[in-house]
């Protein structure tokens, strides 16, 4: 058999040439800058090959940027699941879907900066929150919701609940309705309908919608300088890379935060896939069709 | 829970059930009773009310009006889980993350029944639809039949008063058709359940159910057993539905008890009066298999052969008459296209009804 002949078997002939630009495109956009990084991290400006990685973990200014990050990224993701999860399960039985939908998505629009400037207008310490709730007489001062962890919070819930709220929707809704009917013949009330269908064919699709979540909320930057505290309690992970590449103009340490930052990520995302590689995968619908 | 009906009841009534979706009437007040033990086919067109009736029946669709009594106890208010049914889906419905085993005791555990008799009763009932070596395998790993197998084993275990089924062999081949219709058949005799059966193929509903309960446009229009639909259909179009496949407008021109004497224009025939006819003008209804080439001095009607097929055994055979008409009829021996035919019938199976019915 000839080369061609060989290489034709295995699916490989000219029309797989087309996938080289795409090819191109990713080594010279995502892998070079990668591994160009990943070598910068290795050059740290004291010459030592560990030195940018040892300044990291040695320097609590550093260092807790993760546990920060991950103190906002983390619950805002699991509360983002929580809230979807059920309004997308009544979701799917309204028929004006569409309508509200549109209003839940608004959100993503609209872009962090003017979520955020409008949180600052409306939860600020003059803000009509504040000063409804003591007009109201339920609060003495104003209630410090921005410029503080809590704002963020905030913000990050906002602003990730329409992209977590779709995606849940797009996995209910894949769910049969036959087999929720089935179970209710089956003599299961709506908690055990929930707990024994729907639930396992829902879990390995919320730990994908956990995972993008997550990824989305654990690089948050914007709002964490807008709307947070950014020199302490908010000073997330991706501050301290701005500040090392742009303030201190070190790129060798801006990527080694960069790299850290990737692997933190990437730990708990693993830990989710890995978590989802226990279940069941397969599709959430009756029968072959 | 707890609350489900036991097997034991006499009778289950169904009184005015009514089912608008929106400006839509999709039932238009039924009234049934079923006997225990009986096997009930819900038979029509797509359209004609049956899906929705047994989701009325099973509590996943609310009634707008109308009741369903299980002897003397009302349950129309009961949700689906409280009213204890088997039903089987048209997609079968199985759980796709769940054992053919554990799909098969799902009713059994949502009902607490204790382990022991759980695992025995499961073993029963895969035993009785033959899947013993596909226990444990996963319902995306089963061919069609084998799911409808499970779906058959999960409604039944749990030995519910009444099983539903909705269209549960559209999905499946000519053959395995035919095999699982049987299979039906026997598990229903077997359990001595009540089954309510829902298909739009005639063949289907003639086969297995002891009563046959045609719908159309969300209304009853004929209650009986297959032996009386087939032979006697009481309208028009219960008859076309049963398979009476020539239709033919004729003038009568004598009367003599209930057998009449038509005139079509194209020949005469005689046939039986199959409902009330007020008029002059009649449409008769035919089976293929009634119509067959006659000899001249007989009754008879000419129309020219356009096309024959061979079934086995004998030909069927389309022939159109000099008015148009399309008549359907069987011969023996192979017709030669294009000849010009007398075909010809028993009157008794000629049958004759109203021009325009309501």
């Amino acid at each position: 058999m000839t080369v061609r002949g060989r290489l034709a078997a295995r699916g490989i002939d000219g029309v797989t040439l087309l996938v080289l630009p795409a090819v191109a495109l990713l080594v010279l956009l995502f892998v070079y800058p990668f591994l160009y990084g990943l070598f910068l991290s290795f050059r740290p400006k004291d010459g030592s090959l560990l030195g940018n990685y040892a300044r990291f973990f040695g320097d609590p200014f550093f260092r807790d940027t993760v546990w920060v990050t991950m103190r906002l990224a983390l619950p805002v993701t699991l509360l983002n699941l929580l809230l979807a999860l059920p309004i997308a399960l009544r979701v799917r039985h309204l028929r004006r879907q569409r309508l509200l939908i549109t209003v839940l998505v608004l959100p993503i629009t609209l872009g962090t900066v003017l979520v955020s400037e409008g949180m600052l207008n409306y939860f600020g310490p003059q803000g009509w929150f504040s000063r409804t709730l003591m007009l109201l007489g339920l609060i003495g001062a104003p209630v410090k919701l921005v410029q503080s962890y809590t704002g963020v919070f905030l913000s990050l819930l906002i602003t990730g609940f329409p992209f977590t709220f779709l995606l849940t929707l797009s996995y209910v809704t894949g769910i049969d309705p036959a087999l929720e009917q089935a179970g209710a013949t089956l003599g299961a009330g709506p908690s055990r309908r929930f707990r024994h269908v729907l639930l396992p064919l829902l879990l390995p699709g919320l730990a994908i919608t956990f995972c993008l979540s997550f990824v989305q909320a654990y690089s948050v930057l914007p709002s964490a300088v807008l709307v947070g505290d950014p020199s302490r309690t908010t000073r997330v992970i991706s501050i301290a890379a701005y500040q090392a590449a742009f303030e201190e103009y070190d790129y060798a340490m801006a990527s080694t935060v960069a790299l850290i930052m990737g692997a933190t990520q990437l730990a708990v995302v693993g830990m989710a896939l890995g978590l989802r590689g226990l279940l069941y995968r397969g599709p959430a619908g009756g029968a072959k069709g | 829970m707890g609350a489900a009906p036991g097997p034991a009841f006499h009778a289950l009534r169904l009184d005015g059930l009514q089912r608008d979706f929106g400006a839509l009437n999709a039932l238009k007040g039924l009234d049934l009773t079923i006997q225990r033990g009986e096997f009930i086919a819900l038979l029509g067109p797509s359209g004609c009310g049956k899906s929705t009736a047994l989701n009325c029946i099973a509590g996943l669709l609310p009634l707008t009006g109308g009741s369903i009594w299980l002897d003397e106890r009302r349950i129309d208010t009961l949700r689906p889980e409280e009213r204890g049914f088997g039903m089987v889906f048209q997609n079968y419905a199985l759980f796709p993350h769940l054992t053919a085993r554990r799909n098969i005791g799902f009713g059994l555990r949502m009902r607490g029944v204790p382990k022991p008799e759980l695992e025995r009763r499961v073993d029963a009932a895969i035993a009785m639809v033959r899947l013993e070596s596909q226990s444990e395998k996963l319902p995306g790993q089963m061919s069609g039949g084998q799911q409808q197998r499970v779906a058959i084993a999960r409604a039944v275990v749990v030995e519910p008063p009444l099983v539903l089924m909705d269209e549960p062999l559209s999905n499946l081949d000519a053959k395995l058709r035919i095999e699982m219709r049987q299979e039906i058949r026997r598990i229903h005799n077997q359990l001595g359940t009540t089954t309510i059966y829902v298909t739009h193929d005639q063949e289907e509903a003639l086969s297995l159910a002891d009563r046959i309960v045609v719908l159309r446009d969300g209304r009853i229009r004929q209650v009986g057993a297959p032996e009386e639909l087939y032979a006697r259909p009481a309208h028009l179009d219960v008859a076309e539905f049963m398979g009476y496949r020539t239709r033919l407008a004729a003038r009568i021109l004598a009367r003599d008890g209930d057998v009449l004497t038509l005139d079509l224009g194209i020949g005469q025939l005689q046939g039986i009066e199959a409902a009330p006819i007020a008029g002059e003008t009649a449409t008769l209804a035919l089976r293929p298999d009634d119509l067959q080439p006659v000899a001249e001095g007989t009754p008879h009607l000419r129309a020219q052969v356009e096309a024959v097929e061979f079934i086995g055994r004998e030909f069927h055979g389309l022939a159109r008459s000099a008015r148009g008409d399309a008549l359907h009829f069987r011969a023996a021996e192979r017709p030669a296209l294009g000849e010009t035919l007398c075909l010809g019938a028993d009157p008794r199976r000629v049958l004759a009804y109203p021009e325009m019915q309501p």
